[in-house]
């Protein structure tokens, strides 16, 4: 398998490769598998009925990765792909999704994602998502990604979800619930500019005893973009759930924070942080300070944020 | 050397007045020395020393920095010419690490052996810092010792300090007060200008400077004004004062 000059720019941006990955992997390019493979324990075979595939993780599978990065690089190019893990019990293992889009054509490109994880008892996944769009083309980058989690008893998924450039519009949403002692830990960073969009949604339902939910967003909207973060957290049993939104505004930018609890259970603790501002005059005056332009202190200032 | 000649700063007051908060200050700090500025609280020390930061620009009056007109230099400019500026209130960042604030500071991408050894000067056991936030996780106590390991870091020619011990506790104090003693020591072609109300701060200076109501009430060497101003309430003994603050 080779990739040319545009792939390997978008696979270094999404998923930091060079070149083909160590372990289980499907490499998706305009709309076409360019690349498979899996191992004794990652089995990945493609779905009959849609686009996309099932990934079916053996139980007590420890130290093994799957990556499964998408790059479109022709203009106009819409696709929904399904991909679903099924994660055995006791399993433990990284999952690399992500998806770049370049698009210099006048028509808008647009990836849909819809990616269900079943985690069994005991299993953990750390799940890294990169989005990122580049391209000079009046069509947009479009990306709509669908995450639904389903955690078995004293299952662990920690979602680290990243957007940092290029993305037109995006509708991100997530459904998660969560058996006795599971837990959830979602970190989502965002930056917009431009006219951008992003939306992003969650529910999770924590319906076991002692399960847990850490839902944290941190995200920057500059130029004229626009943010709706809205996180929704359901106690039913006994649990602990948590959700916050700390967000950079420049320029025109606008954001919305959608704080939704609701408790079911007497012994339900759910807690909701929300902040907006912009960047701290006395911030920049501190970086300054130490030899800094304006510029290079909110650079940095923002590039720590979003870290 | 640092040169402040008639310097004021005026804002607008209540009901449509003025207010001086720096009040035709003329001062010179010369290579090779301490100088230790001292005075009541709200006196305009703070102020003072912001205006030779940049952070704020005077009303009237020229600030001259090794022989350059400075008044008219960015924050940024002055920063690059090499003055530095500890706030007293050291401030906070959301995602930026005590090695990243090092690294800025010192202008180059410092091995975490060398930043250890700034923090370490300071009475930080450097390894359970050198990737913390610098945020509220931190103490005041903590944050402000490492606002003074960067000012280290830097070693420019001319460091500030405001009020370096408010919020540091008794045993940090002793090691701040070696610090002071070493940069002290190492200064010849710099300068250092701090602002304190304490006792054995005041002792490490060579010269001391009183403001209060926004002027010079008196400069001069240790010696000299040191005796004039024990038991008044412009100096507190540390045990006594600690965690004196003020504000800005």
């Amino acid at each position: 398998m080779k990739f040319d000059e545009i792939q390997l720019r978008l696979l270094d941006e999404i998923a930091s490769l060079h070149e083909v990955p160590e372990g289980a992997y499907n490499i998706r390019s305009d709309s076409q598998a360019i690349g498979r493979r899996s191992t004794e324990h990652i089995v990945i075979t493609p779905k009959k009925d849609v686009s996309g595939i099932d990934i079916e993780i053996l139980p007590g599978t420890k130290n093994e990765s799957v990556h499964i990065p998408v790059v479109l690089t022709k203009s106009g190019l819409k696709e929904v792909v399904y991909n679903d893990f099924y994660v055995g019990e006791g399993a433990d293992v990284l999952i690399v999704a992500g998806c770049g889009i370049d698009n210099c054509g006048a028509a808008d490109s647009e990836h849909d994602g819809v990616h269900r994880f079943f985690l069994k008892k005991g299993a953990k996944v750390r799940y890294v998502e990169k989005h990122y769009g580049s391209g000079s083309g009046k069509g947009k980058r479009i990306l709509n990604p669908v995450t639904e989690a389903y955690l078995d008893e004293g299952a662990e998924m920690t979602m680290e979800m990243v957007q940092i450039k290029g993305v037109d519009d995006t509708e991100r949403k997530t459904v998660a619930s969560l058996k006795a002692g599971a837990k959830l830990v979602v970190r989502e960073r965002l930056m917009t500019h431009d006219k951008q969009n992003a939306i992003s949604t969650y529910e999770v339902v924590l319906d076991g005893e002692d399960s847990s939910a850490d839902v944290v967003s941190r995200s920057v909207a500059r130029d004229d973009s626009f943010q709706k973060f809205d996180a929704k957290i359901v106690g039913n049993a006994p649990c602990y759930g948590h959700t916050e939104c700390d967000s950079i505004i420049m320029d025109r930018g606008r954001i919305l924070a959608v704080p939704g609890l609701q408790a079911n259970h007497v012994d339900a603790a759910l807690m909701h942080e929300a902040a907006i501002g912009k960047i701290a005059g006395e911030q920049l005056v501190k970086l300054m300070t130490l030899g800094l332009t304006a510029e290079e202190a909110e650079e940095q200032i923002i590039n720590g944020f979003l870290r | 050397m640092l040169e402040l000649k008639n310097v004021s700063f005026i804002v607008p007051g209540d009901s449509g007045g003025k207010k001086e908060i720096v009040k035709d200050v003329s001062l010179v700090v010369e290579d090779g020395k301490l100088v230790v500025i001292t005075g009541p609280n709200g006196g305009g020390k703070s102020t003072l020393a912001k205006l030779i930061m940049g952070v704020e620009k005077p009303t009237s009056g020229r600030i001259f920095f090794n022989g350059e007109d400075i008044t008219d230099l960015s924050v940024t400019d002055r920063a690059k010419k090499g003055v530095s500026f500890a706030f007293q209130q050291p401030v906070k960042f959301k995602g930026l690490k005590v090695i990243d604030l090092l690294r800025i500071a010192s202008g180059k991408h410092l091995s975490v052996g060398d930043a250890c050894v700034y923090l370490s000067s300071v009475g930080l056991c450097a390894r359970d810092y050198i990737d913390r936030e610098l945020n509220s996780s931190l103490s005041g106590g903590e944050l402000k010792r490492i606002e003074i390991a960067e000012i280290l870091s830097r070693s420019t020619k001319l460091s500030i300090f405001d009020e370096p011990e408010a919020g540091i506790d008794l045993w940090s104090f002793n090691n701040l007060i070696k610090v002071f003693e070493d940069m002290r020591r190492n200064v010849r072609d710099g300068s250092i200008i701090i602002i304190s109300h304490q006792e054995r701060i005041l002792n490490v200076a060579d010269e001391i400077v009183v403001i209060g109501g926004g002027r010079v009430e008196r400069k001069g060497s240790k010696e000299e004004i040191l005796p004039t101003l024990l038991g008044s309430a412009s100096v507190s003994n540390f045990c006594t004062g600690a965690g004196n603050k003020e504000g800005v």
